[in-house]
C-alpha cells in the first residue's frame, strides 16, 4: 500500500538492456553498448538510459544550436570583459540584444544586433531540425505525428516572437534578447508599450489553457495514481477494456463535478490545452502593434474593461495645460570680485 | 545508497529554494488601498525600512528669524548678487543656515576666502550662487511639483557639501566597440533602474535629455497617421527610469499609476501630475543650473567623463516620498522662496496635489470611500 504513496517511482524493473521494437534497424543490430541502468533516472522515470538515435538531423541540429548557445554565452562572456566571476554573478542579467530601433531590418555590424540575427538563425535551425527529426522518428516508429504537431505549436510562438511579428513590424527591434533577466524585462515592456497585454484576448485564452493544462495534468495524474492499485496504470488498456480502475475513477468525477472524462479524452483534452496555450499566444502577439496598438483602449472599446468608480480628483494630462511649464530660467549673475 | 541519494536529493532541492529567498525582504508588511476596492491599488510598506528612513528625514530646527530692519546687505557687504535686498541680519542668518546645512564641518571657508569675504576666487562660492538661484527658481516657479512645501539647501545637501544623491555621465559598459560583448546600455545589475536589466542610464536619457517618456498608444488600434514612435525598446527605457523613481521615493508603481492602464490620465492617482512636472523641473534643474556648472569645478567634483554632478529624483527624495515627509522648511525662509521676475506660475496643480501625497493619511479617507 505505501509503494503508492510516494511522490517518487518506487518501483524500478531490472531485466536485460533492451534495445527497442524493431523498426527500421532491426534490435538486434543497435548499439546496445550505449545503454544503461541509472538508479537516480529511474526515481523519475525509466531507469535504461538509451540506444540514443541522432542521425543527420538530430546532429546538425545539435550543431546548429551549440553555435547559437556559443554566440550567445560568448558575447555575454565578452560583455563582462571575460571575467569568469562576473559571468556568473550577472549571468542571470546578460543578454545579446537585438539590434537598435534605428536598423529596421537592415543587418546591422555585428556587435550592434548582428551576432544576434546569426544566433537567431542558428538557433531557428536548430529547432526546426529537431522538429524534423521528431517527425521522422515519430513516423518511423509507426506512431502518430502527436508529438511533433504540440512541438510545433510551440515553435509557433518563438517564431511569431523573435521572427513573424518584426517582419510585419518593420524592426528587430521589436524582438526578444536572448538572456534570463532581459527576456522578462522585455516581455513587462512589450505589455507598457502596447497597453497591457492582459486585455488581449488571445493572451485571456492562452493563460486559460496554460493554467488549464496544469490543472488537466495534475487531476488525471491523480486520478490514475489514484487507481493504479486497482489496475489504473494500464489506462490505455482500460480505454477498450474497462476495469474497476475506470469505473471507480469515472464515478470519482461523477460524484464530485457530475462529468468524467474518459481514459482516451482525458487525453485529447490535454494535448490540446497544451497546443492550445501556446498557438493562441502566438495569434495574441502576432495582432499586437500590427493590428492592436493599445490593448486597455481596445478593450474599452469593446466593453471589455470595466469602468469604475473615480476615486481620485479629475484631473487632465499636462500636456494638453502647457501653459503651467514656467519659462526660461533666470540666468546666471556672476560676482565682480576675485 | 537508496536513502544516500534521496538525502542528497532533498538537502539540495532545500538549499534551492532557500536560495531563492535570499533576495527578499522579511515579511510582514504592510498594505495602504489607493484605489477603488478590489483592484489592487495598493501601496506596499515595509514598516522596518520605513522606520530607518523616517529616522533620516528629520527636518532640522530653523535659527529663530532676524530683524528685516535696518540698511540692506547689498549696501553693507560688497558683492551680494542674488540676496542683497535683505536686510544684513537676514542675510546673515541665511549665510549661518547654509553653513549648517551643507557644510557644517568645515564652516564658512569653506566657500569664503577668509581674508575677504566678497571674494570670487573660490568655485564653491559661484557654486553656492547658483544653487541659490536655483532654490528660488524651484520654490518661486515650479509649484506643480513643490507646491507650498518648497524646497532649501538642506532638502538636498543634509549636512553635506556635496549631496548624497548626485549622477554622473557613465562611459558604456561592456564591450561597444570591440567584435563582440556589447551590453546595449542595459544588462547588468545596475542600482540606479532597481537591479533589474533595464537599460541603466535612465538620467541622460530623461532628466538632461528630453526623450519622450510615454510610450503606450493613444488609440486601439494603429494610428496610420500619426505613428506612435515608441517601440518596445523605448518601454524599457520608460520603465528604467520608473524604477529610479520608485527606489527614490520609496513607493511601488500604483503610488502614481492606475496600474491597469498605466498611460491612462483618467480614474488615476494625482501624484502622476506632481510627477510629470517633476521630470519637467529636473531636466531644467541639469540643464540650466547644474551641467553648466561643469567649468567651475575643480576635477575631483567631476565624473569620470568630466561632466558636473547632477540631480535626480533621489537628489530631494533621498528615498521619501516627499523630501523630508512633507516638512517644509521653507516657511521659515522666505528669501528662497522666490526671486525678482519669477513668473506667476497658477498653483491649482498644487491644490489638487495637497494632501493626497500622503499613503498614511490615504488610507482612512480611501477605505471609507471605496467601501
Amino acid at each position: 500500500m505505501a509503494e503508492y504513496q510516494n511522490i517518487f517511482t518506487r518501483v524500478q524493473v531490472r531485466s536485460a538492456l533492451y534495445p527497442g521494437a524493431p523498426f527500421e534497424v532491426p534490435s538486434d543490430k543497435r548499439e546496445a553498448n550505449s545503454s544503461f541502468f541509472s538508479r537516480i533516472l529511474g526515481i523519475f522515470g525509466d531507469p535504461q538510459v538509451g540506444p540514443t538515435y541522432l542521425g543527420f538531423t538530430g546532429i546538425a541540429s545539435l550543431v546548429c544550436g551549440l553555435i547559437a548557445f556559443e554566440i550567445i554565452g560568448l558575447n555575454m562572456w565578452a560583455s563582462v570583459n571575460w571575467d569568469p566571476k562576473e559571468f556568473l554573478r550577472q549571468l542571470f542579467w546578460l543578454a545579446l540584444e537585438p539590434p537598435a530601433p534605428e536598423w529596421g531590418l537592415r543587418f546591422p555590424p555585428l556587435n550592434q544586433g548582428g551576432w544576434w540575427l546569426v544566433a537567431g538563425f542558428f538557433l531557428t535551425t536548430a529547432i526546426l531540425l529537431w522538429w524534423v527529426r521528431m517527425y521522422r522518428r515519430a513516423v518511423a516508429l509507426g506512431m502518430g505525428t502527436h508529438v511533433p504537431w504540440a512541438f510545433a505549436s510551440a515553435i509557433w510562438l518563438y517564431l511569431v516572437l523573435g521572427f513573424i511579428r518584426p517582419l510585419l513590424m518593420g524592426s528587430w527591434s521589436e524582438a526578444v534578447p536572448f538572456g534570463i533577466f532581459p527576456h522578462l524585462d522585455w516581455t513587462a515592456a512589450f505589455s507598457l508599450r502596447y497597453g497591457n497585454l492582459f486585455y488581449n484576448p488571445f493572451h485571456m485564452l492562452s493563460i486559460v489553457f496554460l493554467y488549464g493544462s496544469a490543472l488537466l495534468f495534475a487531476m488525471h495524474g491523480a486520478t490514475i495514481l489514484a487507481v493504479s492499485r486497482l489496475g489504473g496504470e494500464r489506462e490505455i488498456e482500460q480505454i477498450v477494456d474497462r476495469g474497476t480502475a475506470t469505473e471507480r475513477a469515472a464515478l470519482f468525477w461523477r460524484w464530485t463535478m457530475g462529468f468524467n472524462a474518459t481514459m482516451e479524452s482525458i487525453h485529447r483534452w490535454a494535448w490540446w490545452f497544451a497546443v492550445l496555450t501556446t498557438l493562441t499566444g502566438g495569434i495574441g502577439i502576432l495582432l499586437t502593434g500590427t493590428v492592436v496598438d493599445n490593448w486597455y483602449l481596445w478593450a474599452v472599446k469593446h466593453h471589455v474593461a470595466p469602468a469604475y468608480p473615480q476615486i481620485w480628483p479629475e484631473y487632465i494630462d499636462p500636456y494638453s495645460a502647457p501653459t503651467q511649464l514656467p519659462q526660461t530660467a533666470p540666468q546666471p549673475v556672476t560676482g565682480g570680485v576675485k | 545508497m537508496r536513502s544516500t541519494a534521496c538525502a542528497l536529493l532533498y538537502s539540495m532541492g532545500l538549499a534551492a529554494m532557500v536560495s531563492l529567498l535570499t533576495g527578499c525582504e522579511r515579511p510582514s508588511m504592510e498594505t495602504v488601498q489607493r484605489g477603488y476596492r478590489g483592484n489592487g491599488m495598493e501601496l506596499v510598506i515595509n514598516p522596518r525600512l520605513q522606520a530607518e528612513q523616517i529616522a533620516k528625514n528629520e527636518a532640522p530646527e530653523s535659527l529663530p528669524p532676524a530683524s528685516s530692519d535696518g540698511p540692506r546687505a547689498a549696501q553693507v557687504y560688497q558683492n551680494v548678487k542674488v540676496l542683497g535686498h535683505l536686510s544684513a541680519g537676514e542675510f546673515t542668518r541665511t549665510m549661518v543656515s547654509i553653513t549648517n546645512w551643507v557644510a557644517p564641518q568645515q564652516g564658512c571657508t569653506y566657500c569664503h576666502n577668509p581674508a575677504n569675504f566678497a571674494d570670487d576666487s573660490l568655485y564653491t562660492k559661484v557654486v553656492a550662487r547658483r544653487m541659490l538661484q536655483m532654490t528660488q527658481r524651484v520654490n518661486a516657479d515650479w509649484k506643480p511639483h513643490v507646491g507650498a512645501t518648497g524646497v532649501t539647501c538642506y532638502t538636498c545637501h543634509r549636512g553635506n557639501p556635496v549631496p548624497a544623491e548626485v549622477w554622473f555621465a557613465q562611459a558604456p559598459s561592456g564591450r561597444p566597440g570591440a567584435m563582440l560583448g556589447s551590453k546595449a546600455g542595459q544588462n547588468e545589475p545596475a542600482l540606479q533602474v532597481g537591479y533589474t536589466s533595464l537599460p541603466s542610464d535612465p538620467f541622460s536619457t530623461y532628466l538632461l535629455g528630453a526623450q519622450e517618456v510615454r510610450v503606450a498608444a493613444k488609440t486601439a488600434l494603429p494610428d496610420r497617421f500619426e505613428k506612435n514612435p515608441a517601440g518596445t525598446m523605448s518601454a524599457e527605457h520608460t520603465y528604467g527610469l520608473m524604477m529610479h523613481f520608485s527606489k527614490s521615493l520609496g513607493v511601488n508603481c500604483t503610488y502614481c499609476h492606475n496600474t491597469r492602464a498605466m498611460g491612462e490620465w483618467t480614474n488615476n492617482p494625482v501624484t502622476r501630475q506632481t510627477a510629470w512636472y517633476g521630470i519637467r523641473m529636473v531636466r531644467e534643474l541639469n540643464t540650466a543650473f547644474l551641467d553648466p556648472l561643469g567649468p567651475v569645478y575643480p576635477a575631483q567634483r567631476l565624473g569620470e567623463l568630466g561632466d558636473a554632478p547632477k540631480a535626480n529624483c533621489a537628489t530631494c527624495h533621498q528615498g521619501a516620498y516627499k523630501p523630508l515627509h512633507g516638512a517644509s522648511m521653507l516657511a521659515a525662509h522666505p528669501e528662497l522662496a522666490s526671486y525678482p521676475g519669477a513668473s506667476k506660475v497658477a498653483a491649482n496643480a498644487v491644490t489638487a496635489t495637497a494632501g493626497s501625497g500622503d499613503p498614511k493619511g490615504d488610507k482612512k479617507s480611501k477605505r471609507a470611500q471605496s467601501d
